[in-house]
């Protein structure tokens, strides 16, 4: 392990830069809802206060296997998601051979630690919350990964370095367009929220969550919006350049999205679970396979 | 108190999340709670939220006279706020069952069941009352979570 990986996992784009950015982006989304309701929205330090107070609450004794998974899923969320974001290739050096491979796995993992955390806490609405989201997962994971095969194969790599800043070729574009629509799936956001509809199912998975673990689930929410919007953001800006300017527009483009899905969630009502499989298997799946084919025939003809 | 308490001290004024529980009111107040959240009042801007579930909940709001078939829902929703909490009675039901006193399948007043913090009284209450009840429940619940010691009293 040399220097820079350190620098990464710890520093920057993880750890030190991470937590303060997730909650940063969570009160954006929050905010940018709010101004478009006419409404003020929450002061910049909501995110922090909420965490704070959460690590503060008294929680009930748990006791035997469950009560330890039900402490160890948030914990593993966090983990994996900051061990994603060192794999971000923001500064366009170092990383390995199949790192995309990696960094998609270890993007799942919240997804399926908040599947298992509501079947593990017994509750009806973690249990009808946890079918919703495997149903949503298994829909939106078939685009996403199309899209990054689609990338990969333009450029004939797994290999995050690779991917990173904008290519001529259009199949790069339309895999970040591929991405861009699994977004709102993968942060449960409007239309695509169905899992934590707290209107219906009270919180979904997280119902018998409380105090510290529920804090955890909300910082790995945040570590969720830098690391997607982070990963597209390296897609598309441009390799080279001073490292501070680089560091200053990733941030920049990476809160753009922030500001451009929670737009697209105030504007949409929640997508019952049947449409919202439609709009991934009937529609965007037909532009991921039509811009996969593509790409593998370009690759085959040059 | 230390820069920890005093940081969880203002971390609690400044997040409170609400669960609301109905036990069989008119409807009146609910529409006042929620007339809160509207762009008019926004209490987002306080931190306020409402919540789905009452395990993520720090303050408790309750409407309605406390009827016979929700009694043991506001006991098991109370237990099942986290401590520190605080409880807020939204209206006039239940502090005194109002116009629905005497009826043989009301239990209330709500205090005779559960502790109650902040009473608003009103028939419905105004939303800027409802506010400011929850913000002194806010204040209340961060108060209680400073341990004794360190508030400066004499230890027992």
């Amino acid at each position: 392990m040399n220097a820079m990986a350190l620098i990464r996992l710890f520093l920057f784009p993880g750890l030190l830069f991470a937590i303060p950015a997730g909650w940063f982006f969570v009160w954006g989304e929050h905010k940018a809802v709010a101004r478009m309701q006419r409404r003020i929205g929450p002061p910049l330090l909501q995110p922090f206060y909420d965490f704070v107070k959460l690590l503060g609450k008294r929680t009930p004794s748990r006791h035997g296997i469950e009560a330890d998974l039900l402490r160890l899923y948030p914990v593993l969320s966090v983990l994996s998601l900051i061990a994603a974001l060192a794999l971000l290739p923001v500064f366009p050096t170092g990383g390995f051979s199949g790192d995309g491979i990696l960094f998609v796995a270890l993007l799942e993992m919240p997804s399926i630690c908040f599947i298992l955390a509501g079947f593990t806490s017994g509750s009806i609405y973690g249990q009808i919350g946890s079918i919703r989201e495997a149903v949503l997962s298994v829909a939106s994971n078939l685009v996403f990964l199309l899209a990054i095969v689609t990338i990969a194969v333009t450029e004939s790599t797994f290999r995050m370095t690779d991917f990173a800043g904008p290519s001529l070729n259009p199949g790069h574009w339309i895999g970040v367009l591929g991405i861009l629509l699994c977004i709102p799936a993968k942060l449960r956001l409007n239309p695509f929220s169905t899992s934590n509809a707290e209107q219906e199912i009270y919180s979904g998975p997280l119902t018998e969550y409380a105090g510290a673990a529920l804090g955890m689930w909300e910082l790995a929410h945040g570590l969720e919006w830098v690391a997607l919007t982070g990963f597209v953001a390296t897609l598309i800006l441009p390799v080279g350049g001073p490292w501070w300017l680089h560091a200053v527009l990733f941030v920049a483009v990476s809160f753009l999205q922030v500001l451009l899905l929670s737009g697209i969630s105030a504007a949409t009502a929640r997508f019952t679970l049947q449409r919202s499989i439609q709009f991934y298997w009937r529609w965007a799946v037909v532009l991921a396979v039509l811009a996969m084919s593509s790409a593998i025939y370009m690759r085959f003809r040059l | 108190m230390n820069i920890f308490s005093r940081l969880m001290h203002r971390a609690r004024v400044k997040s409170p999340r609400l669960f609301h529980l109905n036990t069989g009111s008119c409807n009146g107040c609910d529409i006042e709670l929620v007339t809160c959240l509207s762009p008019r009042y926004d209490v987002e801007q306080l931190g306020i939220h409402l919540e789905g579930s009452p395990r993520h909940a720090d303050i408790l709001c309750i409407t309605g006279p406390v009827t016979r078939n929700t009694l043991e829902a506001v006991k098991a929703t109370y237990a099942q706020v986290c401590e520190p909490k605080a409880v807020v009675a939204l209206g006039s039901c239940p502090a005194s069952c109002n116009v629905f006193a005497g009826s043989p399948v009301i239990e209330g007043p709500l205090a005779k069941h559960i502790p109650v913090d902040v009473y608003v009284p009103g028939c419905p209450p105004h939303p800027d009352a409802i506010i400011n009840g929850i913000a002194r429940a806010a204040q209340i619940l961060a108060d209680r979570g400073v341990p004794e010691k360190a508030k400066g009293e004499p230890q027992q």
